[in-house]
């Protein structure tokens, strides 16, 4: 089989061959986009490493076939960056604490953005554990992550605000 | 995991034509995808029903009934506000299933398909009858805790994993399926089979045949002001459940004048008892009138002497969801959907 998708990847037009149609979303990214940035913690679901954007909206891509995704416009932690600037959420992360090792930041942080887009939790810290309740971190970082969570969610609303008035 | 062809249909007249034996359709791939790493689902073509446009929508009626497209993601189903609004249960019991991710990935109709979380099934060395007929069973003697306390074989002990279908089931939905014959609508009670002798067979559904909708009455929407789902699990959120009841009550000056209760997790698929219902009919709700209908929604269980805790707790999960649905469908989802846990009060809906 050989098959070509057009993807809009973190903001660029590609074209690219899929010459398996076992091959998942997730590694597609790692192993055959260099973009090793979406993180593999169990392949199954369950763990919420691999959170990237498509269409805007949150998935794991472990559980994608690549195969299906012709037109989709993903998002993965290396196209949230403005150049220097981080986005608020990758900043609020880094303010807070939101990690230790590292490993399932990516996803936690692609969670948050996918998150806050649905706009369900606001800043209740209740509804923000719920709604991330899909990224496990195996380092216990919770805490942190709440609170980056809210902090971001809160500076996203008022810059919205600013940006209407 | 094994080689397989893959086809995206634009229509379903090519979809039905592209299906042969020993093919899936796939919808978010949430399960399938996942049990074909596990070599447990072994598809030798795959049929991607997702970009099929008339799969995906949700559609009112004038007369209140809502036809929901197979494909539409749990996520969209749980906050279209005027599902949610007609039909507060269903969508909690879809927000308490999985996760965020999970659930803008999975759909209506892979969430009625989806297999048993079972660990032998999933465990490709175990003797399981589901998995290949006649291999025997290595759960029944098993410490394996979702086990079925109602309806199981001695081919199958297995449960029914979906949150969805729990309210599904205490509202009647009707599942539309389509093959090359036509057309036909199976009400959800029938849709998933008990193991009996042949474990394998899971769904009414035969060969070639999808689900293309999912429909709920405007009189199901009778119960929008005292419908809950309530949801037993290992942990606070991101588990499936222990135990799950879904409750729902038509009020009339302080008397029940109709309830419906399906229970989760118990059973190979929701589980209703019909005089356990009818107890509940011309009552005023009480703790002690919720405990005899959660006792008589239970009758016939059994489970082996490490989970006879397992049938207290589903009773008891069963009458709290009672006394839940009682005290009325708050206006807002708590922040812990389904869960025991958290704030359950807040402003009442009144729709
Ligand atoms: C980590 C994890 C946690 C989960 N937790 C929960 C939970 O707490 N509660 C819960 O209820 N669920 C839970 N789930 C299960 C989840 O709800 C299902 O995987 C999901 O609903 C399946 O939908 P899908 O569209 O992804 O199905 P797919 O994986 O695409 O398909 C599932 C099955 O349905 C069949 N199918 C798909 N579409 C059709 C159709 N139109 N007609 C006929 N057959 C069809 C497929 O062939 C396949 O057999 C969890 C899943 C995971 C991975
Ligand atoms: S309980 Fe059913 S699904 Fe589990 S191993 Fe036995 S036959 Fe298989
Ligand atoms: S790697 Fe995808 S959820 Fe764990
Ligand atoms: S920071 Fe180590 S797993 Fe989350």
């Amino acid at each position: 089989m050989s098959l070509f998708i057009s993807l809009t990847l973190n903001g660029e037009a590609r074209e690219v061959s899929i010459d398996d149609p076992r091959v998942t979303l997730l590694d597609l990214l790692r192993e055959r986009l260099a973009l090793p940035g979406t993180k593999k913690g169990c392949d199954r679901g369950q763990c919420g490493a691999c959170t990237v954007l498509v269409n805007g909206r949150r998935a794991n891509a472990c559980l994608m076939l690549a195969a299906g995704l012709d037109g989709a416009e993903i998002t993965t932690i290396e196209g949230l960056a403005r150049g220097e600037d981080l986005h608020p959420v990758q900043a609020a992360f880094i303010e807070h604490d939101g990690f230790q090792c590292g490993y399932c930041t990516p996803g936690q942080i692609m969670s948050a953005v996918g998150l806050i887009a649905e706009g369900d939790a606001g800043s209740d810290p209740e509804r923000i554990r719920e709604g991330m309740s899909g990224n496990i971190c195996r380092c216990g970082a919770y805490h942190g992550i709440t609170l980056a969570v809210q902090e971001a969610s809160r500076r996203m609303a008022a810059k919205d605000e600013g940006g209407a008035a | 995991m094994k080689q397989f062809d893959y086809v995206q249909p634009k229509t379903m007249d090519e979809a039905l034509a592209s299906w042969e034996p020993g093919a899936s359709w796939l919808g978010g791939g949430t399960n399938l995808v996942d049990l074909m790493k596990l070599g447990v689902a072994q598809p030798q073509r795959v049929i991607d029903l997702t970009r099929i446009s008339d799969l995906g929508e949700i559609t009112f009626q004038q007369n209140g009934s809502v036809r929901i497209g197979a494909m539409v993601s749990n996520a969209d189903l749980a906050r279209h506000a005027g599902f949610a609004q007609h039909f507060p249960m269903v969508a909690e019991a879809l927000l308490s299933g999985a996760s965020g991710q999970l659930r803008n990935m999975a759909t209506v109709a892979g969430n009625l398909m989806q297999r048993t979380r079972c660990a032998y099934f999933q465990e490709e060395t175990a003797a399981c009858n589901r998995r290949t007929p006649g291999a025997g069973c290595d759960a029944r003697d098993s410490d394996e805790e979702a086990r079925a306390l109602l309806g199981a074989s001695p081919a199958c002990v297995a449960t029914n994993p979906s949150d969805f279908c729990v309210p599904l089931a205490a509202l009647e939905a009707q599942v539309e399926v389509r093959g090359v014959n036509g057309t036909r609508q199976i009400p959800i009670a029938e849709f998933h089979l008990l193991p009996g002798d042949h474990p394998e067979r899971e769904t009414a559904l035969e060969q070639g045949e999808l689900i293309v909708a999912l429909h709920l009455s405007a009189e199901a929407a009778r119960f929008a002001r005292h419908a809950r789902y309530l949801k037993v699990r290992d942990r606070t959120s991101f588990a499936f459940a222990t135990t799950a009841a879904a409750a729902a009550l038509q009020m009339e000056d302080g008397i029940i004048v109709e309830g419906r209760l399906a229970l989760g997790a118990v059973a190979a698929r929701p589980w209703r008892v019909a005089e356990a219902e009818a107890l509940l009919v011309g009552q005023a709700p009480d703790a002690a009138l919720f405990a005899r209908v959660a006792e008589a929604a239970m009758a016939g269980a059994e489970a082996p002497v490490h989970l006879e805790w397992k049938i207290d707790l589903a009773r008891r999960t069963a009458a709290r969801a009672l006394a839940m649905a009682a005290a009325g469908t708050p206006a807002r989802l708590p922040a812990l959907p389904a869960s025991p846990f958290g704030q359950q009060n807040g402003d009442l809906a009144h729709v």
